[in-house]
């Protein structure tokens, strides 16, 4: 039942991930990708959404997307965890399925 | 030479996630050619086109906020960014990319056009253009 949910848009502009925060459970792990990443930043009218879904799931960022968009990691909000393309694909692995949203 | 315009090109969009800010950019670059007023206005997640230290080292994509930089020497005048947009994302003008622009004819030089404006002043500033791209 722990599956792997990935958001690839920016939260102030599309809902999926607040959507995806909604349909994911307790356990599973949600990988913020491309645009996404800008849900992990800190100071952001996102940022008790993430915080709130980080109580019972696992929020990761992928690296590459955060240095192209200039996001350091004292940006990032702290518990946030950041993996690089073969930490993805570990995450893949590991969890159950992946479901995405675009 | 026909009256000159002015004109906005108006960013909405993040960098990088799709070929929005890239393709403006280009229009930008290719409208300079034809001596107009132009200015720029970045509202919504378009803020993110100008913030500095964009590494893409290990995105297999071209890094063009350098070219950013080069947009006061392609005679755009100012470039607006919208204050309620950057709050929301907590970015600061500290968090912003620097551009110089200069009027070769009259040396007139400004440091910085990277201006920041409240809702108030982004409303009048697109009333204000003749022509706004989006």
């Amino acid at each position: 039942m722990a599956d792997l949910h990935t958001v690839n848009k920016s939260p102030f502009e599309k809902s999926s991930l607040e959507t995806a925060i909604k349909c994911s459970l307790a356990g599973s792990s949600i990988l913020l990708i491309e645009d996404g990443v800008y849900g992990a930043t800190k100071g952001t009218v996102a940022e008790d959404m993430v915080k709130g879904a980080m109580g019972d799931r696992k929020v990761y960022a992928l690296k590459s997307d955060l240095m192209a968009r200039a996001i350091k990691d004292d940006r990032i909000i702290d518990g946030i965890e950041i993996v690089d393309y073969a930490g993805f694909v570990d995450l893949v692995e590991a969890t159950d399925k992946v479901q995405a949203w675009l | 030479m026909s009256e000159v315009k002015k004109f906005m090109y108006l960013n909405r969009r993040a960098p990088y996630g799709t070929i929005y800010a890239w393709e403006s950019l280009e229009v930008i670059l290719i409208g300079a050619a034809f001596d107009q007023e132009v200015s720029l206005m970045c509202m919504d997640d378009g803020v993110y086109q100008l913030v500095k230290g964009s590494d893409t080292s290990e995105s297999d994509m071209k890094n063009f906020m350098p070219t950013f930089r080069t947009l006061g020497d392609y005679g755009v005048r100012h470039m607006y960014v919208d204050k309620d947009s950057l709050e929301a994302r907590g970015l600061t003008q500290d968090d912003l990319i620097e551009v110089a622009w200069e009027d070769y004819e009259t040396e007139e030089e400004v440091d910085n056009i990277v201006e920041i404006v409240d809702a108030d002043q982004v409303a009048k500033l697109m009333a204000e253009s003749e022509v706004v791209f989006s």
